[in-house]
């Protein structure tokens, strides 16, 4: 093969990372309108028409979610096989919550009675809200490591309930992606509405969001410098060897999710869109600039993200319990035929899905009125 | 592991799964009605094809929606409630899943919102070129899934690699080209193109017979006609493809639906009745066809079809034999530089699984007695009543769906909607489709048992270590959650259906406003929907 393993591993994880970003971005979007519906709107034709910015979209854009979970499963099957069943109580909420989305969607309109659709306004809510802090959540049980270990088959056993991922600093990274989430959300209808009452309201609730993100962001910073988190290889990692866990030393290091900033500067770019990106956006308010705001959450989406993966490298998902079971760049990918032709099968159908997404937007685009809203059949 | 969890994890599973193909068969045959029906309105260039074409596409929407909410359970339970088979498997299976959301998922996704929202938008042929690709894209998904599913029953192109514990991919072509995917795949959607058959010219049938919306509803019989006759004998057809790659892949499976106990000298014949018994190792009271099942199973006069007990001798022959690879690789866990014991093991590592069948009854499968290795190779035979039974209620519906769509083609080309007791019968007919694809659901994956992957990981172990309780929450929110739905869903479907056709009136000077300038100025405020 052309490629070695290491490098393959090297960029599945970076496109790991970008499967997230691309989420956050479309998807991310849905769920802000969605936590922000009952809020920003109040009458049926305001609440159809925050639905409706995104009703041609939003189907398209859940698809980086299921491919997040098909991607994973195919590259990195460890983290697969153990984060969805480890954590499996919270990911059954988000899927509740994300089950009622799509339904909310399309079956809202299908009856005229107001407490039929007030019902799926909260189930969008819902759909939008719960995802956002869960997904936060898991991330911050990410950095602090889960509860699971490994036996000599492989087998994953865990420990720990649902309310055990509810620690403080896993709480404050849902905080996090509820702000960053709502923020983008207002972005969006701030360049997808017509200039009314509604579009203030977001914009008004995006002042909120961007400040929080800012201010939670650079929090869960500090707390990675001083709080005792972290986890660090120990000895010879081979990152061209097979993948099983068990064969590699890890060890807890407090403050190591820092470290990859000293020796790698070039990375600090990515907190640094984390923080720039909020401010960004509220530069964007201020300035009556649609474009700037929506432009700055996404920057804080990238940088909040990637900023994660950063910090990790070479971790993906360390153990709390068992540091010797941690999954890492270096033992949990599939093989090394495995990743090379999945790259090659992305490197064929990602460009052909972003030129037809792209197509879709150019033909959805323009600002939802009231008028289209109240005029158009074919709408929410 | 607790045998609660697995037979929970496998309850939880095929609800699940069985209640998301309530949805998929409809969307992927009406998907592509839409498609035939479509193009009819932008070759004949009449409005009423394009009104044809959005009424079904409202039922389409309906029905669409929870395809892909109860999909999206589908692709993180391998993970949440299988996490040893993602891990054991996921090299191969997880690559089609990946590949289905990249090449499937995406472009039906992104479509079906232009499809819907974009009448006003887009030209008449960009508008049926989106309808189109939103028919692909779901076809495409039942593809990759399928290749995922036909990997499961026939997994070829792939080793166990004792470093990694797993199985790893060695060939992907064989992956991609197994014959028993290919001929799954064919199958599948042809029995959703019966649905969506099925369910045009009941709905159709249900309005003639109410003398309502007969233009509409005569167009529709037609095409749906038309279409399920072409779909109900491909799937007969390609259900016997599946047959016949069975006879190669899946003996098991083959000989229970048969309840077949012992070799028949070929060629053997078809049982048509029967009452097997798992306990009783036999089948009483058989009513057999000569010759059929030698001639349909191996395409030839003098191919054998093997017995039950027969292939039990040999698993318990594979047991035996995989044996030394599980002595070798409890060595490699500990010493990988074992050469002695590599070399056992790559002599023996065919028959690995079949060892681990022993888990189930022993806890060390290297401490088995002759009695655990007998029971072991006992535990290959699937439930040879229920699959024997189940199989002739799926296979005799889909001969009745041809004889059925014959008569219907018979009826619209002749013009005889006055035959009542047809239109009745095609209203009562509607929910058979859906029983044959869930009931042939059951034949494929119960019949696959006690294997999550055929000869290579028994289901028992490749559930995730969960508790009950876990387990029974879920489940018991899926079933809420789920029936909710349900119940919703089926009331819109009815009541889309009971409002009937709704006029439309172009909003914007698209191509479609040409015809009539007045009707494009005219703006009737219709609330939504």
């Amino acid at each position: 093969m052309p490629l070695d393993y290491e490098t393959l591993r090297v960029i599945w994880w970076a496109l790991l990372g970008i499967l997230l970003i691309g989420f956050a971005l479309t998807d991310g979007f849905d769920l802000g309108v969605g936590t922000l519906l009952p809020f920003v709107a109040r009458t049926d034709v305001e609440r159809r028409q925050v639905i409706n910015t995104i009703g041609a979209t939003w189907e398209g854009n859940q698809v980086w979610f299921i491919l997040g979970g098909g991607a994973i499963f195919a590259a990195w099957p460890f983290v697969y096989a153990i984060s969805f069943s480890g954590f499996y109580l919270a990911m059954f909420l988000v899927l509740a919550a994300l089950i009622l989305r799509p339904v909310a969607f399309k079956y809202r309109s299908k009856k005229p009675d107001a407490a039929w659709r007030t019902r799926w306004d909260w189930a969008l809510f819902v759909g939008g809200f719960v995802p956002a802090l869960v997904f936060g959540v898991a991330v911050g049980n990410v950095l602090t490591g889960a509860p699971f270990r490994l036996d000599d088959n492989l087998r994953a056993f865990y420990e720990g309930s649902l309310l055990g991922l509810f620690s403080p600093f896993a709480l404050l990274a849902g905080l996090v992606s509820v702000a960053m989430i709502v923020l983008h959300g207002s972005g969006w209808l701030a360049i997808k509405l017509t200039h009314g009452p509604v579009r203030d309201r977001a914009i008004r609730f995006g002042t909120f969001a961007a400040i929080a993100a800012l201010v939670l962001y650079a929090l869960g910073g500090v707390w990675l410098a001083v709080g005792n988190l972290g986890f660090t290889t120990v000895g010879a990692i081979d990152p061209n060897g097979p993948s099983n866990p068990l064969m590699a030393q890890t060890a807890r290091q407090a403050g190591a999710w820092l470290s990859n900033y000293s020796a790698y500067p070039l990375l600090t770019i990515l907190p640094a869109l984390g923080l720039l990106g909020p401010v960004i956006a509220l530069f964007g308010i201020r300035s009556n600039k649609d474009a700037l705001v929506f432009a700055g959450s996404s920057a804080a989406n990238v940088g909040i993200i990637g900023s994660v993966g950063a910090s990790m490298f070479p971790f993906i998902l360390p153990s709390s319990i068992d540091p010797q079971s941690s999954l890492t760049v270096w033992n949990a990918s599939s093989s090394h035929l495995t990743l090379f032709v999945m790259l090659l099968v992305t490197a064929v159908l990602l460009p052909l899905v972003l030129l037809y997404t792209a197509w879709a937007y150019k033909v959805m685009f323009g600002r939802v009125s009231e008028d289209e809203v109240k005029q158009n059949p074919d709408f929410y | 592991m607790e045998m609660a969890v697995v037979e929970l994890s496998r309850l939880q599973f095929a609800l699940t799964a069985m209640y998301h193909f309530l949805f998929v068969p409809l969307t992927l045959g009406l998907s592509f009605i839409l498609v035939i029906m479509e193009s009819v309105y932008v070759m004949t260039n009449r409005p009423v094809w394009r009104d044809i074409t959005r009424f079904w596409s409202k039922l389409f929407g309906i029905n669409f929606v929870l395809g892909v909410a109860t999909g999206l359970t589908m692709e993180f339970e391998f993970g949440t409630n299988w996490s040893y088979f993602s891990h054991y498997v996921g090299d191969i299976f997880g690559a089609p899943l990946a590949i289905e959301g990249l090449m499937a998922f995406f472009l039906e996704a992104t479509f079906v919102g232009l499809m819907f929202f974009g009448w006003d938008r887009l030209t008449k042929r960009q508008h049926l070129f989106t309808t189109f690709m939103v028919a692909l894209g779901s076809n495409l998904s039942a593809l990759w899934i399928l290749v995922a599913n036909g990997w499961m029953q026939h997994p070829t192109g792939a080793e166990f690699n004792p470093q990694t514990m797993r199985m790893e991919v060695t060939d992907f072509m064989a992956v991609l080209f197994n014959p028993v995917a290919q001929a799954k795949f064919v199958h599948t959607v042809s029995a959703g193109y019966v649905t969506a058959s099925v369910f045009v010219l009941g709905v159709s049938a249900w309005y003639l017979l109410r003398n309502r919306h007969v233009g509409l509803a005569k167009r529709s019989f037609a095409v749906a006609a038309a279409f399920g006759l072409a779909s109900s004998l491909s799937a007969v057809v390609l259900g016997d493809e599946s047959g016949y790659a069975l006879t190669e892949n899946q003996q098991m499976k083959l000989a229970s639906i048969e309840g077949a106990w012992e070799t028949e000298p070929s060629p053997a014949g078809l049982a048509i009745f029967g009452i097997p018994s798992n306990e009783g190792r036999k089948t009483e009271y058989e009513v057999k066809i000569p010759y059929v099942l030698g001639l349909i199973a191996t395409r030839s006069l003098d191919g054998k079809v093997m017995g039950i007990t027969p292939l039990v001798e040999r698993a318990d022959n594979r047991i035996r034999n995989g044996l030394p690879a599980y002595r070798a690789l409890e060595t490699l866990k500990k010493n990988p530089d074992d050469l002695a014991a590599r070399e056992v093991f790559e002599k023996h590592k065919y028959d690995l699984g079949y060892a681990l069948l022993l888990k189930r009854f022993v806890e060390d499968p290297l401490q088995a007695t002759d009695a655990d290795i007998s029971n072991a190779a006992w535990s290959t035979v699937p439930n040879v009543p229920v699959l024997f039974w189940l199989f002739r209620i799926m296979a005799g519906l889909g001969f009745a769906f041809i004889a059925f769509f014959a008569f219907a083609t018979w009826i619209s080309t002749a013009r005889r909607f006055d035959k009542t007791w047809f239109l009745r019968l095609a209203v009562f007919a509607i929910p058979l489709p859906w029983l044959a694809a869930e009931v042939g659901w059951v034949v494929a994956e119960y019949g696959r048992q006690p294997w999550a992957i055929e000869g290579v990981l028994p289901t028992f172990l490749g559930a995730s270590s969960l508790t009950v309780s876990q387990i029974w929450t879920t489940i018991i929110g899926f079933t809420l959650l789920y029936g909710t739905l349900a119940v919703i869903e089926i009331r819109l479907m009815i009541g889309t259906i009971r409002k009937g056709p709704e006029p439309y009136t172009p909003q914007r000077a698209g191509s479609d406003a040409s015809a009539d300038p007045k009707s494009s100025a005219t703006i009737t405020s219709v609330p939504a929907e």
